[in-house]
């Protein structure tokens, strides 16, 4: 199992993602540029990742411009092949623009960039990204970000939530349901109907490592390597 | 005919900012009158911004070498300290006060991307930025429209660029109600051997401009001067930069790449005077000149002037000398990472600067006199000691009730310039990058980590203006001792320091007593604590407009430090930890209330003496935080600052979610012991087990130490009188200030 | 009577446009060619009561001017209709 983090003009997260894959989780990690038009020796074992940062500058519409590189026609046919593909923040912002994942993230309700940690209620232990902690547990993790509020239409939201496709809603440190950025359903992270791309708007990179005094993040990363959902 | 080539005289140089003298000067470096072109491109490298011509004089008085310094200050675009295996820290802090205070979002966004590329055009990744800022009354709505501005300008360009914030001070005072100041500081780390010097060496190397095209922006002084010179150009010239924070980071990405493949011989960016600027000082580095052709310049507008082009100050622009030969390699990178980079000229021996505009020769200027420690000017003006410190008289603390006690503190903690600044510093992204390690458990000054080493980085930025303008000297050797102790305090040593020094009008005698005697305490706190001052800039005539005069800002020299944190153990953070932990006050006792927020805030007296201040016992405090930190013997430390030990507590508390039982020595005025900013002391917290090896210490440095009580539960008492639930107490923390700035 | 207006705001034309400047550089990507330049800027659409037309395209004017327009950063224009 391997890891390929997409590059793209002003990605920021790049550098930290791989740190956690490499240095902290210990997996076979490289970096994928987005002129490529696709990427060799990759099988659905494997998963791509979508970084956070401003791509093109959020210019636009976050993911807007990037959702147009070179790359993403490749990273598009991979998940549709079942590959699988997480998207951190802008990440999350760009599989949206693409199509594979439903919705759009759009400005926060205040206009205003956040920056701070929150607390996450996991909703479904279904899913490799998920599978590592209990549902309804509380994890706190940084979220940063100016345009993270996730809109979708009513039929939408009945879909993620008839299929479990909710992966992480914004919560207090009691887990009662809160809204950071005025999300529909409070919603923080999903997945697919397929359950091979996710997307979410907070940084578990940011939270997997001790010196920084979080780790709850690193589930999320373990049981992706891992690559099996654990007996709940 | 072009107007560039119309007759020079005095009056126009005088538009310029050029004096009699300085006019004279010109004529007979150039063994001729200059062309407009000529005069311009010598009025903005002896400005004062460029030439530091009313400063340099004291600036060289500071301490510029020593400790782990690998180069001094002046010599590059920031100062660069060897932090150990092979690695060097680059850092440096510059002000954009003028530019923020007319359009306070882009004056601050290209404030932060501006010290940004001074850092990375020496090869240094950024890896935190921090910044200070002076605002006016926020109850006043346009200042709130410019702290908002200001706070959202830092946070869009530099989360964009993916540098966290990491640290910062914001104050309010009404002498700043004019003339708000934004100092932003970056802090970058390089491999030492790979880092790249602003030179230009070897004749006949290409040199390239990359980046932004180039427009007519921040040129006004010279189009306001040049009005009655051309018809056509002064209408509709932008007096704002635009900054583009995604150009920024490829440039950074693009920067960083070039410089590893050993095909670039020099590199500065641009930042005042533009073109001007780089090519003179990159060629008075090396001793030689440059031809430039201004028509191979990407330009933003068609038909610039020559004085356009090269006064320009749009932003994301790099001047990159390249080796001949190897044009190819460093192209290709560049196109990776889809910039422009257009070669415009070359290396000469001739120590001039030609440009060459329409095949014609439009300025042909030698490139040492026009830059700092060439030709550029250097004044001394005269001082006087300012009127109102005469005034300055110290004033008892009243006697107060339990109640009235608890009333101050209230007052105290919700105070604007002591509330919680969480409003601002979530919107500055303080994750990326992974290396902040305080975003949940705050320290004095931020430890940010270096990935893969054993080490981190202490960084900090201090000062407190109101103790400067009470006493220039004294007042500046807190505002570097501040920010010792704060290292000191977060388990590091300090390295070295980066000044921004905000003053009013120099040509104000007054004024220049301020800046001649912060200079003088900073220098000496500065050898005391073996950090030399590496870099910075100078910000004068920072003044209000009040009737018939002028209302200086109070003298504030920001102090930027950054220290070295040797082993992750030693990092230390300022909450209480444990029920049952002792409370121990390290320092002097204080005496009065001298200087203290609770002077100039609750009691409402601003001519205040500047808080005691002992720098030798100073010192032997912070020798002493560092031996208890490495033997592992504390829980954590707090330095009394601003509010005083009430706000010290407090803050220690409210980090720690824990509450605290201590009890004031007897016979002590509560309030003046709670509220005193009297210096050198900190507050730490202390295990049982450890208390007997922390009291040895302290006796054995003669320092006085207090025990002040313990860490525990959920409430707060002092002597005995409760003064109730800290979760009551960190609800007016955190809300007072968004409550003002959220107002409609 | 009731009028709408339609303003629009422009970033100076002097001024460097990033965003417009990147979405140009960036069509080629998208797979739309021949493209120049791009500026972007802010459509408003207001609704106001005014006892005529030239009083409305006063006080839409001082609306600009004042609050929704930087003048320093931006130009606007705008058209009024009656509703």
């Amino acid at each position: 199992m391997k890891f390929g983090v997409v590059v793209f003009p002003g990605s920021n997260c790049d550098d930290d993602m791989i740190h956690v894959l490499g240095s902290v989780l210990g997996a076979e990690v490289e970096k994928l540029w987005h002129k490529d038009t696709q990427f060799e020796g990759y099988t659905p074992e494997d998963c791509i990742v979508l970084p956070g940062g401003f791509s093109y500058g959020d210019y636009l519409r976050a993911g807007a411009i990037a959702r147009y590189s070179p790359i993403m026609q490749a990273v598009i046919s991979f998940a549709n092949q079942g590959g699988k593909v997480i998207g951190i923040c802008n990440g999350f912002q760009i599989l949206c623009e693409s199509g594979l994942l439903p919705g759009a993230l759009v400005r926060n309700e205040h206009h205003k960039f956040i920056s701070k940690n929150v607390c996450l209620r996991v909703e479904t232990t279904d899913s490799l990204v998920t599978s590592g902690y209990q549902k309804g547990q509380i994890i706190k993790m940084p979220i940063a970000h100016a345009e993270g509020r996730y809109v979708t239409n009513e039929g939408g939201l009945a879909v993620l939530q008839k299929n479990d496709q909710v992966l992480f809603r914004y919560s207090t440190p009691e887990g009662a349901l809160f809204s950071e950025n005025g999300s529909t359903d409070n919603i923080a992270g999903i997945c697919n109907k397929e359950r091979n791309v996710f997307g979410m708007m907070p940084h578990p990179e940011r939270a997997s490592e001790a010196i920084l005094g979080n780790t709850d993040g690193l589930a999320l990363f373990q049981s992706l390597y891992k690559g099996e959902l654990q007996a709940t | 005919m072009q107007e560039t080539e119309q007759a020079v005289d005095f009056e126009v140089a005088a538009k310029l900012g050029l004096t009699r003298d300085e006019f004279d000067k010109i004529c007979s470096i150039m063994g001729r009158t200059p062309n407009f072109t000529e005069v311009s491109i010598f009025s903005v490298m002896w400005s004062e911004h460029c030439s530091y011509k009313n400063s340099i004089k004291y600036l060289k008085t500071l301490p510029r070498d020593g400790g782990r310094l690998l180069v001094a200050a002046g010599e590059e675009n920031a100062g660069l300290m060897d932090i150990g295996d092979g690695e060097a820290c680059a850092f440096k802090i510059e002000s954009h006060n003028h530019p923020s205070a007319l359009e306070p979002y882009q004056g601050a966004a290209t404030g932060v991307g501006g010290i940004h590329r001074d850092i990375f055009t020496m090869g240094a990744r950024p890896i935190a930025a921090l910044n200070s800022l002076r605002f006016g009354d926020p109850n006043h709505p346009h200042m709130r429209h410019l702290i908002k501005g200001v706070v959202s300008g830092i946070g869009d360009y530099g989360n964009c660029l993916g540098v966290p914030t990491v640290g910062g001070e914001v104050y309010f005072d009404p002498s700043y109600q004019q003339n708000i100041l934004v100092n932003a500081m970056s802090v970058g780390v390089v491999k030492i051997g790979e880092t790249i010097s602003a030179c230009a060496d070897g004749p006949g190397n290409p040199v390239f401009i990359v980046g932004s095209a180039t427009g007519r922006d921040g040129i006004h002084g010279a189009t306001f001067a040049s009005a009655d010179l051309t018809e056509d150009s002064a209408e509709d010239l932008p007096a704002v930069q635009v900054g583009d924070p995604f150009q920024e980071k490829l440039l950074l990405e693009a920067s960083l790449e070039i410089i590893k493949t050993g095909a670039v011989v020099g590199m500065q960016d641009m930042g005042a005077a533009g073109i001007t600027c780089s090519t003179s000082e990159m060629s008075a580095k090396s001793g030689t000149g440059m031809t430039i052709n201004l028509d191979l310049v990407p330009t933003r507008q068609i038909n610039m002037h020559a004085w356009e082009i090269l006064l320009s100050e749009s932003q994301e622009r790099m001047l990159v000398v390249v080796k001949k030969g190897r044009e190819k390699e460093i192209q290709a990178i560049f196109d990776k990472w889809d910039l422009e980079c257009s070669e415009i000229g070359e290396v000469t021996d001739t120590g001039r600067i030609e440009f060459y505009q329409h095949g014609e020769l439009v300025a042909d200027v030698p490139a040492n006199p026009l830059v700092l420690g060439g030709g550029a000017p250097v004044y001394d003006r005269e001082f006087v000691r300012p009127k109102y410190m005469d005034d300055i008289k110290s004033i008892n603390a009243p006697a107060v009730d339990d109640e009235a006690l608890i009333s101050i503190a209230k007052k105290i903690i919700t105070s604007p310039n002591i509330a919680s600044k969480k409003w601002v510093y979530e919107q500055y992204d303080h994750t990326v990058r992974t290396g902040n390690t305080n975003t949940i458990d705050p320290s004095d000054a931020t430890i940010v980590r270096l990935k893969d080493s054993e080490k981190s980085l202490a960084v900090t930025v201090d000062c407190n203006s109101a103790y400067v303008h009470a006493d220039p000297y004294k007042g500046t050797l807190i505002a570097v001792s501040e920010a010792a102790r704060n290292i000191r305090c977060s388990g590091g040593f300090p390295l070295g320091v980066t000044n921004c020094l905000n003053f009013g009008n120099p040509y104000n005698p007054e004024v220049y007593y301020q800046f001649v005697n912060a200079i003088k305490g900073m220098g000496e706190a500065c050898r005391k604590y073996n950090t030399p001052v590496t870099g910075g800039n100078v910000s004068f005539y920072n003044q209000s407009v009040i009737k018939d005069r002028t209302e200086p800002v109070f003298p504030t020299p920001t102090i930027g430090m950054v220290g070295l944190v040797e082993k992750k153990e030693h990092g230390t953070t300022l909450s209480f930890k444990s029920d049952g932990d002792h409370i121990l006050l390290i320092g002097p006792s204080p005496t009065n209330i001298d200087g203290s927020l609770y002077v100039r805030e609750i009691l409402g007296h601003r001519l205040t003496p500047c808080p005691e201040f002992d720098l030798e016992v100073e010192y032997s405090l912070h020798e002493t935080i560092t031996t208890l930190i490495t033997k592992a013997l504390i829980a954590g430390a707090h330095d009394i600052s601003e509010g005083g030990l009430f706000v010290s507590l407090m803050e220690s508390a409210m980090a720690g979610n824990k509450g605290f039982d201590v009890s004031l020595p007897a016979h002590v005025s509560k309030n003046m012991y709670l509220f005193s900013e009297s210096q050198s002391r900190l507050v730490i917290s202390v295990r049982n087990e450890k208390l007997t090896a922390v009291e040895a210490i302290l006796a054995e440095q003669a320092l006085p130490f207090v025990r002040l009580g313990f860490v525990g539960g959920s409430s707060s008492c002092i002597d005995g009188i409760d003064f109730g639930a800290i979760s009551n107490w960190a609800a007016r923390y955190q809300n007072a200030l968004s409550a003002i700035l959220e107002q409609e | 009577m009731k009028f709408k207006a339609e303003i629009n705001v422009m970033p100076l034309k002097e001024l460097l446009d990033p965003q417009g400047k990147t979405v140009a550089r960036n069509m080629d990507h998208v797979g739309i060619s021949g493209i120049e330049d791009v500026r972007i800027g802010k459509r408003i659409e207001i609704a106001l009561d005014a006892p005529d037309e030239k009083a409305a395209e006063a006080l839409v004017d001082q609306a600009c001017k004042k609050f929704l327009a930087n003048m320093i950063m931006e130009s606007y224009s705008f058209e009024i209709k009656s509703a």
